[in-house]
């Protein structure tokens, strides 16, 4: 039952506080930048706009994988957040970033495909990493289920310092933050902006935002299953710092190359998530 | 005020201007200006955007390019022509390979003038450009097909 109470208020809510993290993201950024910056209802004025906007589509294909891909982003937080399977959960999320891509691949235009490659190569280099977060959960506590690693009585963190570290690498390429914002970037001062997303238009760009606001949402939530034995203030500290530090990086980072975003996400795994793996198994024996 | 002009954004198109007015549409973009106050992102991408802001005239060559760019854009939108240059072909006007103002390939709906443009005309022409948006997103102004004849 509370299960289910979790999955339903993250559908209703995940929309309101990512459109909100979004805003303040973007706030934040601009102060950074010696500016003033948007209003912090900004995105949903944004997102509101593009519903408004005429339905333009180079295929349908489009608007059906952007469709798919709002719809596993939400399956996957309902998943998580109904204390479901973690695994499910990163397997819905990679499958969401998988519809995406087939929509940018859809339009068959030349940024869209660039943007479609580099997701695909984001993807690999992320995956490896949440695969081993998932797999660290189980060894510390013995279960795959949301609710039971959060139940917990000591926090994951202190048992999986290196596989946090490496979530919070991975973070930032799943965030689309620089210097790992290859395919799609929120400032206009990259080679390719809007990768991803160019042939995305109006209402399907929409579907797409808010797809992007569910992921964050999940996303920090995983962050939080990390801390949550702390207790819930310092565990929401925790979130509002990690993200905090990722709005810094994405701007005093440049971007770098897909071989070392891929090469380093891999290094971060093999270092920090598989040894830190290998120590909760032998210090169990 | 309406959804549309609560984010306006922005697709500059620098036609054959001297550069002098595009310097000064991204000077709008810099912590003195900072029109993302506004909501006002430069996407840089036509199907995303909802203003498309040219700078310098239209000649021969790029005329396709300013058809197209507006083409792609997806109603409601509406264009502001920003300097001499894009308001009647400035000192280019004379030359050989230039046809004149971009009102001379696409419907213009605000003429900002200025050699160069300063960034509050500019500001002010995309707050008047905002409501013609708003006028558009009614139904309440002309709008025109993709190649920029009047719909009827
Ligand atoms: S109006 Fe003046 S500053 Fe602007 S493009 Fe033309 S010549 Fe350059």
């Amino acid at each position: 039952m509370t299960g289910l109470v979790g999955a339903v208020a993250f559908v209703v809510l995940a929309p309101v506080v990512g459109g909100l993290i979004a805003g303040l993201d973007r706030i934040l950024s601009a102060r950074l930048q010696a500016r003033v910056g948007p209003p912090v209802l900004q995105p949903f004025w944004d997102v509101l706009k593009l519903l408004s906007k005429r339905r333009a589509l180079v295929t349908v294909f489009q608007e059906y994988y952007a469709g798919c891909f709002l719809l596993f982003a939400i399956v996957a937080g309902a998943i998580f957040f109904g204390g479901g399977d973690l695994l499910l959960t990163v397997f819905s999320l990679a499958l969401a970033g998988v519809f995406l891509v087939l929509g940018a691949y859809a339009p068959n235009s030349p940024y869209s495909t660039i943007g479609a490659e580099r997701e695909l190569l984001q993807m690999m280099a992320y995956e490896p990493m949440l695969l081993i977060a998932a797999l660290g959960c189980f060894m510390a506590t013995g279960s795959f289920h949301v609710d039971a690693i959060y139940a917990h009585p000591t926090a994951l963190v202190g048992r999986l310092p290196g596989v946090f570290l490496g979530l919070l690498f991975v973070l930032t390429i799943k965030l689309r933050k620089s210097p790992f914002d290859l395919s799609a970037s929120h400032h206009a001062h990259q080679e390719l902006v809007r990768g991803l997303t160019t042939e995305f238009s109006g209402p399907t760009l929409a579907l797409v935002e808010v797809g992007h606001w569910y992921e964050t949402v999940l996303l920090l939530g995983l962050v939080y299953l990390f801390l949550a034995a702390l207790g819930p203030w310092v565990a929401l500290a925790g979130v509002v710092v990690v993200y905090a530090l990722e709005v810094l990086a994405d701007n005093i980072f440049a971007r770098l190359t897909w071989r070392v975003t891929v090469a380093s996400a891999w290094t971060v795994a093999a270092i920090l998530g598989a040894t830190n793996l290998l120590a909760v198994h032998y210090l169990k024996q | 005020m309406g959804i549309m002009s609560k984010s306006p954004w922005i697709l500059h198109y620098d036609g054959s201007s001297c550069n002098g007015c595009d310097i000064e549409v991204l000077a709008c973009l810099t912590p003195l200006y900072d029109v993302e106050r506004f909501g006002i992102v430069n996407t840089g991408n036509p199907k995303h955007a909802d203003i498309l802001l040219i700078t310098g005239a239209v000649n021969e060559q790029n005329k396709e390019v300013v058809t197209n760019l507006y083409a792609q854009m997806p109603d409601p939108k509406v264009v502001v022509a920003l300097g001499t240059c894009a308001t009647s072909g400035g000192i280019f006007r004379e030359c050989y390979n230039v046809q004149g103002g971009i009102d001379t390939t696409i419907p213009v709906d605000v003429y900002v003038p200025g050699c160069a443009v300063r960034p509050e005309a500019i500001i002010e022409g995309v707050v008047k450009a905002l409501g013609v948006l708003e006028l558009r997103a009614a139904g309440k102004a002309q709008t025109h097909t993709p190649t920029g004849k009047v719909k009827a």
